[in-house]
């Protein structure tokens, strides 16, 4: 069966989760052999194998810390060249988006952005994607080369299958621009503790309405009480009063959760684009002709300062 | 010598209106009024301040696009750019990320460049991987996804946010640079701006003076294709109440209902 290069996202030898997804996604279309970079590179294999990594291909040197994209670059097109891959999947950030292009003109591929599913096709891997701020949905294919593509999070779940996932370092070779762009400074984000957005099951966001910093307060225990991620609208962000890690939207982050809580937003095409995905959508707006009312499952028109608190102190008290 | 800037710029469909497919699964760009993406307007932005604090720039915005694309370089030059490029040819139909990359980079090496800024994404592809690929077509450092950059003595530095952690990037000029909107509210071109922006010059190339075959770009060119684009049913109508006092109660309920609680 042909190999499906995976690229792993991790921290220190700890896989981000939409990875786990990729792998899910590669053994529909072939084995995946995952390609992992950088300090920890090896501790990452047990868990890959938990998922279906047949081999764990992994390559540690300082330029990948150092120095922005190219190494990674370099590294993923050796790996290409020694697997003859079937196809590479690559989680869509903003560097692996940056990765994923860099890759596929360097071999002479085309290449798929931002794909919410993934499936085997006659003529290669059919990639769905979610476009016009998610309300057309199209397939798409790449017709010239090995197709790379990049996936979003949660575009499927997380299945155990283990593999052999047999560890295998490999050999790259820097190019001459790998060492272009250099990082002079990293301040790791700090956690809150609360589940990340685009992994959680339950968003609470809020926006203009929620009318200062100090205020986030409310939606923040809303979402404790729910074991929920918060999020903000970029009206939020752009006050100051949330930071902009938590923007959901076109320019902030793509969500598709259970259940989406919007409170104090208006539901603005931009907002939309990173949010109307969700199974479950639920607005609190004290303006019933807000367009985010044409998207919910359940409205309330009224003051979030009121319904807010009353429907968190509502799930504590269910929950007991 | 002088610090030249080439921002590179889209004319892309309102998002606000009613964006769609045409028949051969293209962008349909007749029937949605077009503008210079919001997402580039802050790279023309950051351009006009770094041209500010040099001694001597000069800013050339570029567009790859139809006809109508002009309008998005007059805003730029109204906001401030001094001349412009317009890459206009029938057989651009239809290019992809790859092809639009490929006469960008020509279109950016025939005028001369020290520095190209971008932005994060066109509000339509909203693909985000332009700026990478004009780096590796043009063999310079990509500084990209700033939220806040700086050139001084040839030299570029700049923060990247990213989801794990936020960077301090620098890199030597030449260089391609691409900022998000976080980066610093786009200024509003003003009425003397307007008035100077139609006696600026706009040039025209065609593939032919980029020395790139029309097999290069558009459809055949492409190294993808759409197969299909259906449009996402529209959610089923859901309940919507008043709050007269129990609305969080209420909303409780729905959610408990839903097993959510
Ligand atoms: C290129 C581009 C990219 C963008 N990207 C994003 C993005 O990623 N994410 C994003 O969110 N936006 C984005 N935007 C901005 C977007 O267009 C809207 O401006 C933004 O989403 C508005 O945020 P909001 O809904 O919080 O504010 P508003 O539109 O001002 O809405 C506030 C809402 O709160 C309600 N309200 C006020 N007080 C109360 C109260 N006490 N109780 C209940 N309800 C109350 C009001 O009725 C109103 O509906 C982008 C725009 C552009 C041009
Ligand atoms: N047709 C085009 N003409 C000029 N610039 C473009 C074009 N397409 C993309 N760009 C630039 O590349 C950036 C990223 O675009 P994309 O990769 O398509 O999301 C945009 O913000 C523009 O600066």
């Amino acid at each position: 069966m042909a190999e499906v290069l995976v690229y792993v996202d991790h921290v220190d030898g700890a896989v981000r989760k939409p990875t786990l997804e990729l792998l899910t996604l590669a053994r529909r279309v072939g084995e995946p052999v995952a390609v992992a970079l950088g300090d920890g590179a090896a501790d990452t294999a047990a868990t890959l194998a938990e998922y279906g990594a047949v081999k764990v291909l992994t390559h540690e040197a300082a330029e990948y810390d150092d120095y922005l994209v190219v190494p990674k670059v370099d590294a993923l097109h050796a790996a290409v060249e020694a697997v003859s891959p079937a196809a590479v999947l690559v989680p869509s950030s903003g560097e692996g988006k940056e990765i994923a292009a860099r890759l596929a003109l360097r071999i002479g591929s085309g290449i798929i952005t931002d794909a919410v599913d993934l499936e085997a096709g006659d003529e290669g891997p059919v990639a769905t994607q979610s476009v016009f701020a998610a309300s057309f949905s199209t397939k798409s294919r790449v017709s010239k080369g090995t197709p790379v593509i990049t996936v979003k999070p949660n575009s499927a779940a997380v299945e155990a299958a283990p593999a052999a996932g047999a560890v295998e370092a490999f050999a790259v070779t820097f190019s001459e621009n790998a060492t272009g762009t250099k990082v002079t400074a990293r301040a790791p984000r700090e956690s809150t503790g609360r589940p990340e957005l685009t992994e959680a099951a339950i968003v609470v966001s809020g926006g203009r309405g929620v009318n200062g910093a100090e205020n986030f307060g409310l939606i923040e225990a809303l979402a404790d009480s729910l074991g929920a991620a918060v999020g903000a609208s970029r009206a939020a962000v752009d006050a100051g009063w949330y930071p902009h890690t938590n923007q959901v939207g076109q320019t902030g982050k793509s969500v598709s959760p259970q259940l989406y809580i919007a409170s104090g937003i208006s539901g603005a095409i931009q907002h939309r684009a990173g949010m109307q995905t969700s199974k479950t959508i639920v607005a609190i707006n004290k303006d019933a002709e807000a367009p985010i009312f044409d998207l919910v499952d359940y409205g309330v028109v009224g003051d979030l300062f009121d319904v807010v608190p009353q429907l968190t102190e509502e799930i504590k008290t269910r929950k007991g | 010598m002088s610090l030249r800037i080439v921002v590179t710029v889209k004319y892309v469909p309102d998002a606000t209106g009613d964006r769609h497919f045409a028949d051969d699964l293209t962008v349909d760009r007749d029937d949605v009024d077009g503008l210079l993406s919001e997402l580039d307007e802050y790279a023309v932005e950051q351009a006009l301040q770094i041209a500010e604090d040099a001694d001597d720039a000069e800013i050339t915005v570029l567009t790859v696009g139809p006809e109508d694309a002009k309008d998005a370089l007059r805003k730029a030059l109204s906001m401030g750019a001094d001349k412009a490029i317009h890459v206009e040819d029938d057989d651009l139909h239809g290019t992809d990320a790859m092809g639009t990359s490929l006469v960008l980079a020509r279109a950016i090496e025939k005028a001369g460049f020290d520095l190209v800024i971008s932005g994060m994404a066109s509000t339509d592809g909203t693909m985000g991987v332009v700026p990478a690929l004009l780096a590796e077509r043009l063999g310079v450092p990509q500084v990209t996804l700033l939220s806040e950059v700086s050139v001084e003595d040839g030299t570029v530095t700049g923060r990247r946010d990213g989801d794990a952690a936020s960077e301090t990037l620098q890199a030597s000029l030449p260089a391609v640079v691409s900022v998000t909107d976080q980066s610093g509210e786009a200024r509003y071109p003003s009425f003397k701006g307007i008035m100077a922006a139609k006696k600026k010059p706009v040039e025209s190339w065609d593939l032919s003076d980029l020395d790139l075959e029309a097999e290069e770009v558009g459809l055949e060119g492409a190294y993808t294709v759409v197969d299909s684009a259906a449009e996402r049913p529209a959610r089923t109508a859901g309940t919507i109440v008043k709050d007269e006092g129990e609305g969080g109660k209420q909303l409780a309920e729905f959610l408990a209902g839903q097993k959510f609680i």
